[in-house]
C-alpha cells in the first residue's frame, strides 16, 4: 500500500508541475505579454516599463521558477484588473464554487445511483429503458441551455425559486441541477454495469440461498462492491464540474471561482487567469489522488497490480 | 459433438457448404438486418441526416439572406404564436435585428458541424497516434502516454478554451484548433485499450514472427480491428465538440457576431427570454436534437458492429 501511495503521489506531483508549466507558457501565447498589458498604441517607453516592472525582460526559465516559487508559497501575483493579491480573491470565492459542486454531485449521485440499480435489478425493463432513455437524453443537452429553461420554467412561469444570487439554500437549487444532471447518465451506467457483474457472482447466490431478505442481499452485499469503481468516477466527475461551474455560475450569477473566471477573461486579467486554471487543476489533481487511495483502500485487488 | 465437428471441416475442406451454410445469412445481410433492426441508430440517422442537409442546402433552402437586417421586422413570434405580425414569410420569426430566424437556423447547422467535424479530426489524429503508441509498444511508451492523459484530464476544458480563445483571439479556426488540441483524451484512453486488447492476439503474433514492420503491423493488422472503436469515439466526441463551441459562443468567445451559431442566437438572445422563450427554445432546441441524434448514432454503431457486447 505504502509503495503504492508513494507511486501514485510522484505522478500526481509531477502532472502538478506539468500543468503549472502549461499555465505559466500561457503569458507567452499572444507573443509579447508587455504589449498585451500596455494595450493598443501604447508608447514604446511605457511597454518597456511595463516590462521590467512584471520582469518579463528576465530569461523564461528564470520567470517560470520565480513563479512556481512564489505560487508554492501562496503568492499566485497581483490581479491586473482588481489590483489585489489574486490569491486573496481566489480563495475568497472559492468556498462558494465547493458548495455549489458539492450540491451538485450530491444531486447527481442521489438520482443516478438509485436508478442504476433499479435498471441492472431488472434488465431490459420498463424502469431499464426508461433509464437509459434519460442518460441519453442528459448526455445530449447543452448545459447553459438547460440551465436557462430552468430558469425560464421554475423561476418565471412558476416563481418556485428565485433565478439569481446567492443569499439562501433556495438560490442553489437550481444551479446545482443544472450543474449535476450532467454526471447522472455515466454514473447510471457505471452503477448498472457494475450491478450486473456483482449480482451474477457467486457470492450473490450463496447470500440468496442461505435466505437472506432481497433488500440486504442487494443493498449490504451487491451495492457494496458495485459502487468501488463509482467512486473514482465521481472524483473526475467532481473536478469536471467545478471547471465546468463558469457557464453556470454566469448564468445563475453565482459569486464563485467561475463567474471570477469570466470576469477576468472579460478584463483579460492574465495572472489571475492563470491562477484559476492552476488552482483548479490542482484540486482535481488531489481529488483523484484521494479517490484512488480510497480505491485502493476499498478493493485489494488495485493495490497489488 | 465432436463428431459433427470433425465432418463438417472434413465437408468444409472438400468445398461442400451444409444445409445450414447455405440458408444462413451471408455477413452483409446481418449487419444490414442488425442496422435497420437497431431503433435508436434509424431515428439518429434520420434527425443527423436531416440536419446535415439543412446545412449543405443552406443557401438553396433559405427563404431570406442570413445576415439581412430588417429592424422593421423585428422580434416576429413564430407561427405557432397568435399575434398580427405572425407571418408564413418568417415560419420562425425574427430576431432582435429583424433576421429570419429560419435561414439563421440553418446556416447555424453549418458553423455546429463543421467546427463539430474539424476539431473531432484533430483530436482524433492526436488521440488515436498517442493510444495507438501507448498500446502497441507498452512500457515506457505507454507511461508517457499515460501521463499527457492525465495532465490533460486535470486542466478544465472549457476554462483553458475561453482562456486561450480570449488571448489569441477568436476566430472560427481558433476556435476548431483550441478544441481540437484539446479534447484527444477519449481517443487516447480508448485506442490504447482496443490496442492493447488486439495486440495480444495471435494474428500479430504470427506477423511480427514473419518478420513485418512495425509500420505494417498497425496499418494492415491491428487498424481494421479497433477501426469500430474509432468510430464510435468519433462521433461521440464530435457531439462533445459541438456542445463545447456553444458553450463558448454562448460566453461570447466562440464564432463571433454576425455569424450565425446555435449557441451564439441563445446568447443574443438571453436578454430577451422571459419575453420571447422561443427565442432560446428554438436554437437549443436544435443543437440538443443534434447532439442528441450524433450520440444515438455513435451507440447504434457500437451495438450494431459489437453485437458481443450488447448487454
Amino acid at each position: 500500500m505504502a509503495i503504492f501511495a508513494l507511486k501514485r503521489l510522484g505522478v500526481a506531483i509531477l502532472v502538478a508541475l506539468t500543468v503549472s508549466l502549461i499555465t505559466f507558457s500561457m503569458n507567452y501565447l499572444s507573443g509579447d505579454p508587455a504589449i498585451t498589458i500596455a494595450g493598443e498604441g501604447a508608447r514604446i517607453e511605457d511597454i518597456e516599463n511595463i516590462r521590467k516592472y512584471y520582469g518579463f525582460d528576465r530569461p523564461i526559465m528564470v520567470q517560470y521558477l520565480d513563479w512556481l516559487w512564489n505560487a508554492v508559497h501562496g503568492d499566485l501575483g497581483r490581479s491586473y484588473g482588481l489590483r489585489q493579491p489574486v490569491a486573496d480573491v481566489i480563495f475568497q470565492r472559492l468556498p462558494t464554487t465547493m458548495l455549489l459542486g458539492a450540491c451538485a454531485i450530491t444531486f447527481g449521485l442521489t438520482l443516478a445511483i438509485p436508478l442504476g440499480v433499479l435498471a441492472a435489478v431488472k434488465p431490459n425493463s420498463i424502469f431499464d429503458r426508461a433509464a437509459l432513455t434519460l442518460a441519453v437524453i442528459g448526455q445530449a443537452m447543452p448545459t447553459f441551455w438547460f440551465g436557462l429553461t430552468l430558469i425560464l420554467v421554475f423561476g418565471v412561469m412558476l416563481r418556485w425559486l428565485p433565478i439569481t444570487g446567492q443569499d439562501s439554500w433556495w438560490n442553489f437549487v437550481m444551479p446545482a441541477i443544472a450543474l449535476g444532471y450532467n454526471v447522472a447518465p455515466a454514473v447510471m451506467r457505471l452503477t448498472r454495469a457494475g450491478m450486473l457483474e456483482v449480482l451474477a457472482s457467486d457470492y450473490i447466490r450463496t447470500a440468496r440461498a442461505k435466505g437472506l431478505r432481497p433488500m440486504t442481499v442487494l443493498f449490504k452485499h451487491a451495492l457494496r462492491n458495485a459502487v468501488i469503481p463509482v467512486v473514482a468516477l465521481a472524483a473526475v466527475q467532481f473536478g469536471f464540474m467545478l471547471g465546468g461551474s463558469i457557464v453556470i455560475e454566469t448564468i445563475f450569477q453565482i459569486n464563485g471561482l467561475g463567474y471570477l473566471a469570466w470576469e477576468s477573461i472579460q478584463r483579460k486579467d492574465l495572472p489571475m487567469m492563470q491562477a484559476i486554471v492552476l488552482i483548479l487543476s490542482i484540486i482535481y489533481v488531489v481529488i483523484t489522488f484521494l479517490a484512488d487511495m480510497l480505491n485502493a483502500f476499498l478493493d485489494p485487488r488495485i493495490r497489488v497490480s | 459433438m465432436a463428431e459433427t465437428t470433425a465432418s463438417r471441416s472434413t465437408l468444409a475442406r472438400a468445398g461442400i457448404q451444409t444445409a445450414e451454410e447455405i440458408m444462413a445469412p451471408t455477413p452483409g445481410a446481418m449487419i444490414r438486418r442488425r442496422v435497420f433492426g437497431h431503433v435508436g441508430l434509424m431515428i439518429g440517422s434520420f434527425i443527423l441526416v436531416t440536419i446535415i442537409a439543412m446545412a449543405v442546402f443552406a443557401n438553396v433552402i433559405s427563404p431570406h439572406d442570413a445576415y439581412d437586417q430588417q429592424l422593421a421586422r423585428k422580434l416576429i413570434p413564430p407561427i405557432w404564436h397568435d399575434g398580427p405580425k405572425v407571418t408564413w414569410a418568417h415560419p420562425l420569426g425574427t430576431d432582435h435585428l429583424g433576421r429570419d430566424y429560419l435561414t439563421r437556423l440553418y446556416h447555424g447547422a453549418q458553423v455546429s458541424l463543421l467546427i463539430g467535424f474539424s476539431a473531432m479530426i484533430i483530436s482524433g489524429l492526436i488521440g488515436t497516434i498517442l493510444g495507438v503508441m501507448a498500446g502497441y509498444f507498452g512500457g515506457r511508451v505507454d507511461m508517457f502516454v499515460n501521463f499527457l492523459i492525465t495532465t490533460r484530464l486535470s486542466m478544465p476544458v472549457i476554462l483553458v478554451a475561453l482562456a486561450v480563445v480570449s488571448i489569441v483571439g477568436s476566430s472560427l479556426t481558433v476556435v476548431i484548433w483550441v478544441l481540437g488540441l484539446l479534447i484527444w483524451d477519449r481517443f487516447a484512453v480508448v485506442m490504447r485499450s482496443a490496442t492493447q486488447q488486439v495486440r495480444s492476439l495471435e494474428f500479430i503474433t504470427a506477423a511480427e514472427a514473419l518478420g513485418c514492420s512495425h509500420m505494417r503491423i498497425l496499418l494492415t493488422e491491428l487498424a481494421p480491428n479497433v477501426m469500430n472503436h474509432l468510430i464510435v469515439v468519433a462521433t461521440l466526441e464530435m457531439a462533445h465538440a459541438i456542445l463545447l463551441e456553444a458553450a463558448l459562443s454562448f460566453l461570447g468567445l466562440g464564432v463571433q457576431p454576425p455569424t450565425p451559431s446555435w449557441g451564439l442566437m441563445i446568447s443574443e438572445a438571453k436578454g430577451l427570454m422571459y419575453y420571447d422563450p422561443w427565442l432560446i427554445a428554438i436554437p437549443g432546441l436544435a443543437l440538443f436534437m443534434l447532439v442528441l441524434s450524433i450520440n444515438l448514432v455513435g451507440d447504434g454503431l457500437r451495438d450494431v458492429t459489437a453485437p458481443e457486447n450488447r448487454s
